[in-house]
């Protein structure tokens, strides 16, 4: 089971070291603190806005979570700086990741 | 360790060309020896390609191309500062004594693939560098009180240096109000913020003391190299409105030329897009945090060339392998006082600033005549 493998049926994961507990971003096979190996936490997580802008109707903005992973994801409504959301949409797409938040 | 100097350099328009990238890479070579026919190729014992282009072995090819038979010939890729890169390794080279003189020739075609970083998922579906360009515009301005008006300033000097650059892209001046009113690419981003990916190369002949000084009147040095990489993906930049790696290659270089930053007369700076340039201004330590605009305004009220004289990478273009290449080749041409209209009065310290993927990795250098 990989982050991708994940990432494809539409789940997001944090990969985390089994040996150190460091999460690891953006994902690979082994931790890059370590090199131990990783493994996949599941769960509803919570990330915070800190930058975004706007294409067209479309926001695109900079989401953290844990304080350590940060994507670009997009979003429907209007966000606002430190709004926390959770990821509401992912997968990947011809090779390239995508995450929508809410 | 020897100093190490520009003996020559070549340069030739940028375009939108669909030229090949050997065809390219060649009008840069022949215009540094066209221009100073006195240089012996048999002394060079090094040639480097920067670029991005997927074509393999164009460090052979250009030499073989050039009638030179290197010791060393390869490539050097590293997205937007190959270029400078490429100047640091040939430096390295010289220095070292591997090698007594080496040709740097950079060159990219329009379609460079080295415009979009596959590689950094974390950006999700907004792989072009318009979107980390958008959201350091918002930070800045957001951080700053900056409005886009003052941001648009950036592109209208630019645009109007780069007028009195005969290899630039761009032949036209701009107003404020063009830049605000040209195609709104993002919220934050238009399009005459925005450098322009185009054809171009540029060559330098990097060469130890004794024989920069047998081929150079007007021997330019580097004194001075900083490099840093922070990362390599746009989500891992600890802020999105000042450049940390722009600022520790700063320092490390200034640090090296045993000077300070007030002793720098003219300087390239990476403005891939508006906002990059008062980032980096501020981040070298031009300007206080803030501040960048307030300098650039500024210059733009006194009509003065010191900063971005050949219209930076707005004006000029932006062919990714040739562009580091270029920003050195025009503060050696205002050292040596070769700079025409753009000119520079007396200009005798200068500084390149170059960097890839969102400040992700930044290059700074130093010159003195």
């Amino acid at each position: 089971m990989s982050f991708e493998s994940e990432l494809k049926n539409g789940n997001f994961c944090i990969p985390e070291c089994i040996e150190c507990k460091e999460i690891v971003w953006p994902p690979t096979d082994f931790c890059s603190k370590c090199f131990g190996k990783i493994s996949l936490k599941r769960g509803d997580f919570e990330g915070k806005i800190l930058e975004f802008s706007k294409k067209e109707d479309e926001f695109f903005c900079v989401v953290e979570f844990y304080e350590k992973i940060r994507i670009m994801a997009k979003m429907l409504q209007t966000p606002k700086i430190g709004d926390s959301v959770k990821i509401s949409k992912c997968g990947i797409s011809d090779g390239s990741y995508f995450f929508e938040v809410s | 360790m020897t100093r190490v100097g520009i003996a020559a350099y070549g340069i030739t328009p940028f375009s939108t060309d669909d030229n090949k990238i050997e065809t390219e890479l060649f009008k840069s070579v022949k215009n540094l020896f066209e221009k100073n026919p006195q240089i012996n190729r048999d002394v060079i014992d090094t040639v480097l390609v920067s670029t991005n282009n997927n074509s393999k072995y164009l460090g052979p090819i250009l030499a073989e191309m050039a009638d030179i038979q290197p010791k060393t010939a390869h490539s050097i890729e590293s997205l937007c500062n190959s270029g400078t890169n490429s100047i640091v390794s040939a430096y390295s080279y010289i220095a070292s004594g591997l090698a007594e003189m080496v040709l740097v020739s950079g060159a990219e075609r329009y379609d460079s693939p080295g415009q979009i970083l596959e590689w950094d998922n974390s950006r999700g579906e907004f792989k072009h560098p318009i979107f980390w360009a958008s959201i350091f515009s918002k930070s800045y301005k957001r951080e700053f009180s900056i409005s886009e008006e003052q941001l648009a300033l950036v592109s209208v000097k630019n645009h109007r240096h780069a007028k009195e650059n005969p290899n630039a892209i761009s032949k036209k001046t701009y107003t404020i109000e063009d830049v605000i009113n040209s195609k709104k690419l993002t919220e934050d981003l238009r399009l005459l913020d925005c450098s322009r990916p185009c054809t171009g190369s540029a060559s330098i002949l990097l060469a130890s003391e004794k024989i920069t000084k047998e081929f150079s009147e007007k021997p330019v040095w580097i004194s001075g190299i900083g490099q840093k990489t922070t990362s390599a993906g746009f989500t891992k930049n600890i802020s999105f409105n000042s450049m940390e790696s722009s600022k520790i290659a700063g320092q490390t270089a200034l640090n090296m030329a045993n000077c300070g930053i007030d002793q720098i007369d003219v300087a390239e700076i990476h403005d891939a897009f508006s906002v990059c340039e008062p980032m980096a201004l501020e981040a070298l330590g031009f300007s206080k945090p803030g501040e960048g605009m307030k300098t650039i305004e500024e210059l733009e009220n006194t009509n003065e060339f010191k900063i971005n004289p050949r219209g930076g990478l707005i004006g000029s273009g932006h062919p990714l392998g040739a562009t580091g290449i270029a920003q050195t080749i025009e503060i050696t041409q205002q050292l040596q006082s070769d700079a025409n209209k753009r000119q520079v009065d007396n200009a005798k310290r200068g500084l390149v600033h170059n960097m890839s993927a969102a400040a992700t990795s930044s290059t700074v250098l130093v010159l003195e005549r």
